[in-house]
């Protein structure tokens, strides 16, 4: 099994790279760079919010519960030492033989391609509940058992005491989580590419990589979708941080406008060690 | 399960190659990432300004999946695409971005009393570092190198999608087998699972080692 690129040697330089990128053309048309960043995005959010419907409400209820921990939380460990790209193939060899649906879906995958888009879906949201699973039910249980009792000693339900309390305390680190998801589920949708008919930035890369060097679609073009994927993630993550501090009530995150005074600060006796 | 052992001992030399090239291009890299984070995350610790730029950079650099890293360094190292030194050095990145800040945190969280006992006791700052501060920090950069070494056990299967030998290949060959193709991915699963164990086990009794003070606690 030798590999067609094992004899290729010299690779065009990394200096065609600007110029390939401010090329217009290369960034409109049906295999532009703009089409491949819609389909990333597609199958993230896909991905991420299917993933945040299962883990969100199951990690607030391990978390309120306390019960469940010990195994779910060596599951989220053992999915994450799988390695994604073992799993995504497993998915595929058995899964896509079986699905018979072969038309386009608009924005996502063109004709042909939904038998391995599936797999690819499941195994994306397989991967991305593990972090947001376990930051949830840290968060909540990570609340000071005295708020809780104060929560509750008001007449608060416990379901009250979970959404109301537990869930604002806990949005940090539940959006640390989806963060972790998202970045996870970026970097195993370009190498998802590897399969036919998918789309996304990863098409460019393994597209090139059969041809690679081809100053134009080999090397050059696989770096530049490179280099977007890791604009993208770093954009993705920028993006969260900012919904993070937009939805994180102050009184949690402790923003609080210039010259205001922290309750827990106004009250401090004796300094924390530093 | 019967069927992958038998795909095992069809192949046994080329599989048992592959899993010493992925043993290597896992492990090698947490201890190399480990020797250049050391200094790192003590200059972070130390010099207090430094710390937001060391662990935001730190963090820039892991929010970058793998295999753009994979792609750029032939073009900057000059290496061919195959090479598995590029896995090695990409690898070797990623752990010195997780482990700086775990280095400068874990030396942070010593207690400031044992610092203040130790240099009382005559140590000077170097002897204090070596034989105080870092023999306490071990838990927490134990665990960080835990860390480190999972992810990047099923970061080298990542490479496999380039064609680079290891384990990985495993994945590839059953996708492209005619049949029977979940058998040999089913194996790679597998073995990459022993890996990541049994690198897992092996900082696991490091870390246990290096602190015996635990045990002699726990047993009071």
């Amino acid at each position: 099994m030798t590999h067609p690129l094992a004899a290729a040697g010299d690779l065009p330089s990394l200096g065609l790279v600007p110029g390939w990128l401010t090329t217009a053309a290369h960034w409109w048309g049906p295999h532009g760079l703009l089409v491949a960043v819609r389909e990333h995005v597609a199958y993230t959010a896909i991905a991420v919010l299917a993933a945040a419907l299962i883990a969100l409400p199951l990690g607030l209820l391990i978390g309120h519960t306390g019960r469940g921990i010990v195994v779910v939380a060596g599951l989220a460990n053992a999915v994450r030492a799988v390695p994604a790209f073992g799993l995504l193939l497993l998915f595929v060899v058995t899964l896509s033989p079986k699905i018979h649906y072969t038309h386009e879906v608009t924005w996502l995958v063109g004709r042909g391609g939904v038998p391995y888009l599936i797999p690819v879906l499941i195994v994306l949201v397989v991967l991305a509940i593990p972090a947001i699973l376990t930051n949830t039910y840290a968060g909540v249980q990570n609340v000071d058992p005295a708020v809780r009792d104060a929560a509750e000693g008001m007449g608060m339900t416990g379901s009250q005491v979970l959404l109301r309390v537990e869930l604002p305390i806990a949005l940090p680190l539940i959006i640390s989580g989806i963060r972790s998801a998202v970045l996870q589920v970026i970097a195993t949708a370009t190498i998802a590419a590897y399969l036919p008919f998918l789309g996304g930035l990863g098409y460019l890369i393994f597209n090139g990589l059969q041809q690679i060097t081809d100053p134009q679609l080999g090397y050059p073009a696989m770096i530049s979708a490179a280099i977007v994927v890791a604009l993208l993630a770093v954009v993705a993550d920028l993006v969260l941080l900012g919904v993070q501090r937009l939805v994180v009530p102050r009184g949690v995150s402790g923003r609080f406008a210039v010259g205001a005074v922290r309750l827990s600060d106004a009250l401090e006796v004796a300094p924390a060690e530093s | 399960m019967i069927a992958v052992w038998h795909y095992f001992r069809a192949d046994q030399s080329e599989i048992l190659g592959w899993l010493w090239t992925t043993l290597w291009l896992a492990g090698v890299p947490v201890l190399v990432g480990l020797a250049l984070a050391m200094p790192l995350g003590w200059l972070a610790s130390r010099v207090r300004w430094t710390y937001p730029p060391v662990v935001t950079l730190a963090g820039l650099l892991y929010t970058v999946p793998s295999i753009v890293v994979f792609l750029l360094l032939p073009g900057v190292l000059g290496t061919r695409i195959l090479d598995p030194v590029n896995v090695a050095v990409a690898l070797t990145l990623y752990c010195v971005a997780l482990l700086v800040r775990v280095v400068a945190d874990g030396l942070s969280s010593v207690p400031a009393d044992a610092m203040s006992a130790a240099s009382a006791m005559g140590y000077t700052e170097w002897q204090r570092l070596i034989g105080v501060q870092l023999p306490l920090a071990v838990p927490v950069i134990g665990a960080g190198l835990r860390v480190a070494a999972v992810s990047n056990v099923s970061l080298v299967a990542v490479a496999s999608t380039l064609g680079v030998s290891q384990l990985g290949s495993l994945f590839t060959a059953g996708y492209h087998a005619v049949r029977n193709g979940s058998t040999p991915i089913l194996l790679g699963l597998i073995l990459f699972a022993l890996v990541a164990f049994a690198y897992d086990g092996a900082i696991l009794l490091a870390v246990r080692i290096a602190t015996p003070w635990r045990r002699a606690v726990s047993r009071t």
